[in-house]
């Protein structure tokens, strides 16, 4: 069972059912922060961070661009750059020990072992001119002192339960002989090579083809299991996580704003973000041409967010309180769900405020029901003509004149 | 594709597939005829220079085997020069002082150069910033004053000369291997590895050095050219070995007494030097093109 917080350790004692295993559990996150030094001030990657998640338990985590939750696995893996301009606070532990602020000559011993991590992009994760067999094969040797026979047999085992066909062909291939999703099989073979406890997946499938997407989602589940791994799963697509999670953890601008259990969260969403992540991923059950309902807005500046609640500005159910004070994340009776907002979703409070919304005219609400499509689609083509205007006016300034 | 009309429209498949097929042949990565050339000529060069001594060449050394500033002969392939010695095998000879001062001398700069240009690159911090002062101070000096020194102090000999271009080429093949490294440095496949645990020292060998050396050879090849015109600039000056050991820049400066009545006796070595000089540039940028459209398709 994962939980989450910005500041509530005091939860961490709610004892969880079953699935608890002896001592603890296996990755314990508590107030984790993580700053960058910029330029223009201290960037607030992450921003108080807590969860727990026990042996074989997948968490997913889920945010736009930019809401932390790469910088947040890595800094739990302890991959951040080292130096003066990274900060880093909170602390994580894992199998009860503190490996957060650990140098990395400390952490090579857990890295590949105990925690390993599959990347985005297997163009740009798997060296280019080393051949798959050397670099799957480095981990088994440096980590289970392997010899080169014993290394080789089991990395032809390892491509095979990952499904790549002709295992012992494709060792003496290189990366770019292969598809994008046979890298990621390899990147994923490579990660469970030393039989880590932990998998981080960080964007596992953003960059493949969509129609390799759910073969290496299933994948990862399927090891996962086998393994009885615990595996975190950062994306920013909830249809990616459903069905995948036991829990999920919804991220916007350096925090957690909403966790629960997977069924809980598609089930009784709270938090204004989730609904509108959960909103922009189409449905086929839609009629053709149905508008794709955007998120407006980008996320914040996160050297100096907004005062209040960081959503607000974005929200359909912003009210003045929201641009003011900064709701926590609280546990509802339950303790299993927790959200961050002063008018949640499906709450009285929460329609009063919709509707309030909604009758002064703002454009997040309006956007946000549809009523205001109209609106909105005089405002897109205003833009459109606009943008094409403008177009027309640069192609006519960069065409050179006529001699 | 070109666009098809509604009545080739049966055929379009099969059109598709022949299409498809001619631009991967036409955009299949090739070397080219000038690279081969080039290769074919630094081959002959260096296995001329390694058999010197085995082939039935004149003496180098032996004066007096024909008249002075003789013409290109059936006798003398390329003549004699000024003290009537043969100018083939001269230039033989001469292919040896070459080859061993430019890919020994590169090969220093490459084995000191290259590890701190891969470890400034790395390391970007105070240590990368230190290597880079100290190439910036090489860089400074006067490459020529340099040698001069390096050579006058240590004495005027084959190993000197190779010490003095390669200590100068240490800055420059630093630079370029720390540029190279920097964005191999980036690449996730550097954190991959760390995230498995891999030490530096790993990374450094088995990560970034494959991926560097591909560019830095095609680069070294060009450097050797540097080096082998360098060599020829010191023996011009009288700097290089010493008479009667033939070296190019030194047949050079031998025919000078020559020029107005038997100009090839200067120009023989001076343009093999030339051809010699084009073809490792031209190997060299070929391979640098031919690496980097690999890089690209990655």
């Amino acid at each position: 069972m994962s939980r989450f917080g910005r500041s509530r350790p005091d939860l961490e004692a709610d004892p969880a059912p079953s699935e608890r295993s002896s001592g603890g559990p296996l990755l314990e996150v508590t107030d984790l922060r993580t700053s960058f030094r910029t330029d223009r001030g201290l960037l607030k990657a992450v921003d108080g961070v807590t969860f727990t998640l026990e042996q074989g338990q997948t968490l997913g985590v889920v945010g736009e661009s930019g809401s932390g939750k790469t910088v947040l696995s890595r800094s739990v893996m302890g991959l951040l750059p080292a130096g003066k301009k990274t900060l880093r606070g909170g602390s994580v532990r894992f199998e009860g020990r503190d490996i957060g602020d650990r140098s990395a000559a400390e952490m090579r011993d857990v890295w590949g072992q105990d925690i390993a991590m599959v990347f985005q992009d297997p163009m740009t994760s798997l060296n280019p001119v080393v051949r798959i067999g050397r670099q799957i094969t480095e981990g088994l040797r440096h980590h289970l002192d392997m010899d080169k026979g014993t290394a080789r047999e089991t990395a032809v085992a390892l491509l095979r339960s990952v499904g790549i066909p002709e295992p012992e062909r494709r060792l003496d291939q290189y990366p770019f002989e292969l598809s994008g999703g046979m890298r990621q099989r390899v990147t994923i073979a490579i990660a469970i090579s030393c039989g880590p406890k932990l998998l981080l997946a960080d964007e596992p499938t953003t960059a493949l083809d969509v129609t390799v997407q759910a073969q290496i989602l299933n994948l990862l589940q399927d090891k996962q299991r086998e393994r009885h791994m615990a595996m975190i799963l950062v994306t920013h697509d909830l249809g990616v996580v459903a069905g995948r999670t036991d829990h999920i953890a919804v991220m916007y601008a350096g925090r957690v704003v909403e966790t629960a259990p997977t069924a809980t969260l598609f089930g009784s969403m709270r938090m204004p973000y989730t609904e509108a992540l959960l909103k922009c991923i189409p449905r086929t059950t839609d009629p053709s041409h149905t508008r794709l309902s955007a998120l407006g807005g980008r996320p914040p500046d996160l050297i100096s967010p907004p005062e209040g609640c960081r959503f607000a500005p974005r929200c359909p159910y912003a009210q003045e309180r929201c641009h003011h004070e900064d709701p926590p994340l609280e546990y509802d009776a339950s303790g299993t769900h927790a959200w961050a907002c002063w008018y949640p979703v499906g709450t009285a409070e929460g329609s009063a405020a919709l509707e309030a919304n909604l009758s002064s005219g703002r454009p997040q609400a309006l956007v946000a029901v549809g009523a205001g499509a109209d609106a909105v689609r005089e405002a897109d083509a205003a833009a459109e003509t606009e943008a094409i205007e403008a177009a027309r006016q640069t192609e006519v300034a960069l065409r050179p004149e006529p001699a | 594709m070109p666009e098809l009309s509604p009545s080739a429209a049966p055929a379009a498949p099969a059109a598709a597939v022949v299409t498809v097929a001619i631009t991967d042949g036409a955009t299949k990565k090739r070397l080219g005829v000038a690279f081969w050339l080039s290769f074919s000529w630094i081959l002959l060069v260096i296995l001329l220079a390694i058999f010197a001594r085995v082939l039935p060449l004149k003496s180098p050394t032996d004066t007096g085997l024909g008249r002075p500033g003789l013409g290109p002969s059936l006798h003398f392939w390329l003549g004699t020069d000024d003290l009537g010695r043969d100018t083939f095998a001269r230039v033989v000879y001469g292919a040896r002082v070459s080859m061993i001062v430019g890919f020994t001398s590169i090969a220093i700069g490459l084995a000191v150069g290259g590890t701190l240009g891969i470890i400034a690159g790395y390391y970007k911090g105070r240590l990368g910033s230190f290597i880079m002062s100290c190439t910036d101070v090489l860089l400074a000096f006067p490459t020529l004053v340099l040698a001069l020194a390096i050579i006058t102090f240590l004495g005027q000999n084959l190993r000197n000369v190779v010490l003095a271009l390669g200590i100068i080429s240490i800055a420059p093949i630093a630079r370029i291997i720390r540029a190279s490294t920097l964005t191999f440095a980036e690449r996730e496949f550097v954190t991959a590895a760390r995230s498995l645990g891999a030490k530096d020292i790993r990374i450094l060998t088995r990560e970034i050095l494959p991926n560097v050396a591909l560019p830095t050879f095609a680069f070294a090849l060009v450097a050797v050219a540097v080096a082998i015109v360098a060599e020829g600039g010191l023996a011009f000056l009288g700097l290089s070995v010493k008479a009667p050991t033939p070296s190019w820049g030194g047949m050079i400066n031998e025919g000078r007494t020559l020029l107005n009545q038997s100009p090839q006796v200067s120009l023989i070595p001076a343009a093999v030097m030339f051809v010699t000089v084009l073809a490792f540039n031209f190997a060299g940028d070929s391979l640098r093109s031919y690496f980097d459209v690999r890089e690209g398709a990655l």
